[in-house]
């Protein structure tokens, strides 16, 4: 039932400004595929395209090998969901999810039956009769879901659809999307800004910036090994440290760098990503697959569940590292101004290209 | 247990002077509005019941001659129902052309609209009288359009464009069009463009998006703006007067007549409540059709 989207060489720019350089992309039948980056990096630029409410210059999208780009966007068979979730005010909540229906003429019974259905996946079979402006945002946003996957469409286009949610909604809402596309199965395409939402829920997940997409993996791969710097630093908090590399050895403020697996290759400019979750404190004891990095404690934040400790290295940079709150640890904690050795255990270093830096 | 630290009776506190605070400000909001309400019962309520107060009498008498008059005359029958058909077709030709413009208004960026808005409403600037004026040097028989239809040999013999209906309705319209589309143009501006692209995304051509979505979405603005125009229509003077060459009468002349001719005041006055009854009958209809309230607080 699902199918395949292939995009090549995608091309819009508006005036001077390129909204889509040339973008290619395969998502696969089924695949919960993810578009990630700031505003004006061309992501709904793309979603757009792809629901035909925007012309490229150029290219070619086909699914399961039949081209779109020239059909009219009511005749692709594509379910979306709206930033603002576009529900017809002048509607109930049961004809919003059974317009679909009606427009391939479905009989009303027939109607009324699959929208009570479809609703009913979203918990909200029983606000049938109610008014769009009964509702509140979390309802909203789940009829919208209803009528977006109602007539079953092969492809389900989201555009930021929890940006409007407090955050405990959102993330609740992230789990249940989840599920319902487990469920379901639809290929679908998500946009978000919050890169936490793309981790959470994707199969895999395009990062994109300027109108090209840099890196297209899994949330894992795209977290822990990220292609280059922007990637590194749009998804999660990072430090970037400076490295110098001869030959295969790499050194960082004169002591040699252990490397994980895979990490060795290479010459030019290098940093080392390091994230603040994935450094601990070393004490007296010596460990001997760390990379001991030395400094003296700033500042420390506490944040409820994390507490965030500012360093500056005797190197001259400052890095962020993040300890739990247990009151062991919180009790363990250093102090402002005291020297401190932080370690970085050689399977969590990432060294990330410089000459790619945009 | 949330405050500990408040004294006893804590809730007392400031309590009588805040009170007197919040009384002040609502005092000084309704004495800002008090200048217009004055304004209102001067210039309209007390002279408008003056006027149905004389709509009673009749030749020094007090009765309903007035009233009876209206029934017993076939002639004042055909004035009212000419009034109310020329209001009702200007309101569908305003609809006709207004609805475009204030659809292409909705869809242009906000700066391009605000340079077209202003095309519908210099005219405004401009006396009625004026553009009366100015439509009948177009229509006449050596008028505009008829040296231009004959210059091109369109036709031999001018059309009679001015000085009956065809000229009424034709000025008419031109002076009724901005206050059907700037109603409509505001509703339609606030209707989301996501809207419609979702019923195109669920399978709606771009006809019948605009029938199921576009069109209920825009009747509050459509009826508020037929409403006006309808209802000015019903009272307009100037350009009948002018454009309809005395072929054409409607209610307000014969008010007109009454008054200024006759010196009959009560029956001009009682012409004047009728209308005024007809008004708030339209009103009425409406509102129990589409709900007056609902038009009005968008």
């Amino acid at each position: 039932m699902a199918c395949s989207i292939t995009i090549r060489d995608v091309r819009k720019t508006y005036g001077q400004f390129v909204a889509l350089d040339s973008v290619a992309l395969d998502i696969a039948p089924g695949e919960f595929l993810t578009l990630l980056g700031p505003s004006g990096s061309g992501k709904t630029t793309l979603l757009m395209i792809l629901a035909g409410f925007i012309r490229p210059e150029a290219g070619s999208i086909t699914v399961d090998s039949d081209e779109i780009l020239r059909k009219p966007p009511h005749l692709r068979n594509i379910g979306m969901v709206f930033q603002n979730y576009a529900l017809f005010p002048h509607m109930s909540v049961g004809e919003n999810v059974g317009y679909p229906l009606k427009l391939r003429k479905v009989g009303a019974a027939e109607r009324y039956e699959r929208a009570r259905e479809a609703l009913k996946l979203v918990q909200l079979d029983h606000l049938m009769d109610r008014r769009i402006n009964q509702l509140s945002g979390g309802q909203r946003q789940r009829v919208a879901l209803a009528r977006a996957i109602v007539f079953e469409p092969q492809i389900l286009l989201m555009d930021e659809p929890l940006s409007a949610l407090d955050k405990k909604l959102r993330e609740q809402m992230q789990i249940e999307l989840k599920h319902l596309h487990d469920r379901l199965g639809m290929t679908t395409v998500y946009v978000t800004h919050d890169q936490r939402e793309a981790l959470t829920m994707s199969d895999r997940v395009a990062v994109m910036n300027h109108g090209h997409i840099l890196q297209v993996a899994p949330p894992r791969e795209i977290y822990e090994r990220p292609c280059d710097r922007f990637v590194a630093d749009f998804v999660g908090e990072s430090n970037f440290l400076p490295v110098e590399m001869r030959g295969d050895a790499a050194t960082f403020g004169g002591a040699p760098l252990q490397l994980a697996e895979g990490q060795s290759a290479g010459s030019g400019n290098k940093a080392l990503l390091v994230r603040p979750e994935k450094l601990d404190i070393l004490g007296a004891t010596p460990a001997p697959e760390h990379n001991p990095i030395d400094g003296t404690v700033e500042e420390l934040v506490y944040q409820g569940e994390t507490m965030l400790i500012y360093v500056t290295l005797t190197s001259g940079e400052t890095i962020a590292l993040r300890r739990g709150t247990r009151q062991q640890a919180l009790s363990e904690m250093p102090r402002v101004g005291e020297p401190i050795r932080l370690g970085l255990h050689r399977d969590d270093t990432v060294l990330i290209d410089e000459a790619a830096h945009a | 247990m949330h405050d500990m630290t408040a004294p006893q009776g804590g809730h007392a506190l400031n309590r009588k002077e805040l009170a007197a605070d919040e009384r002040r400000e609502k005092r000084q909001i309704l004495g800002l509005s008090l200048p217009a309400a004055a304004i209102i019962l001067v210039l309209l309520v007390i002279p408008v019941g003056w006027l149905f107060a004389l709509s009673f009498v009749s030749n020094g008498e007090i009765g309903l001659a007035n009233y009876t008059r209206m029934i017993e005359y076939s002639a004042y029958l055909s004035i009212f129902s000419t009034t109310i058909l020329i209001s009702l077709f200007v309101t569908l030709l305003c609809i006709v052309l207004g609805y475009p413009v204030a659809y292409l208004l909705g869809q242009m960026p906000p700066r391009l609209a605000t340079i077209g808005l202003a095309f519908v409403i210099i005219p405004f600037w401009t006396s009625i009288l004026v553009r009366t004026y100015a439509w009948l040097v177009i229509l006449q028989r050596q008028g505009i359009v008829n040296d231009a239809l004959i210059g091109i040999g369109l036709i031999d013999e001018p059309l009679r464009l001015a000085h009956n209906l065809t000229g009424t309705v034709i000025g008419m319209t031109h002076v009724m069009l901005p206050f059907l589309v700037l109603p409509l143009y505001a509703t339609v501006r606030n209707i989301d463009g996501d809207l419609m692209r979702a019923a195109n995304n669920m399978g709606a051509s771009p006809a019948r998006a605009f029938r199921d979505v576009f069109l209920p979405l825009s009747m509050p603005g459509l009826i508020a703006g037929s409403l006006l125009v309808f209802i000015l229509c019903l009272g307009f003077y100037v350009t009948p007067q002018i454009l309809g060459g005395g072929r054409v009468i409607m209610v307000s002349m014969k008010i007109q007549q009454n008054v200024q001719t006759y010196f009959d005041w009560g029956a001009g006055s009682a012409l004047g409540v009728v209308l005024l009854l007809i008004v708030f009958a339209i009103f009425y209809l409406v509102h129990r059709l589409a709900g007056l309230d609902r038009i009005f607080a968008r």
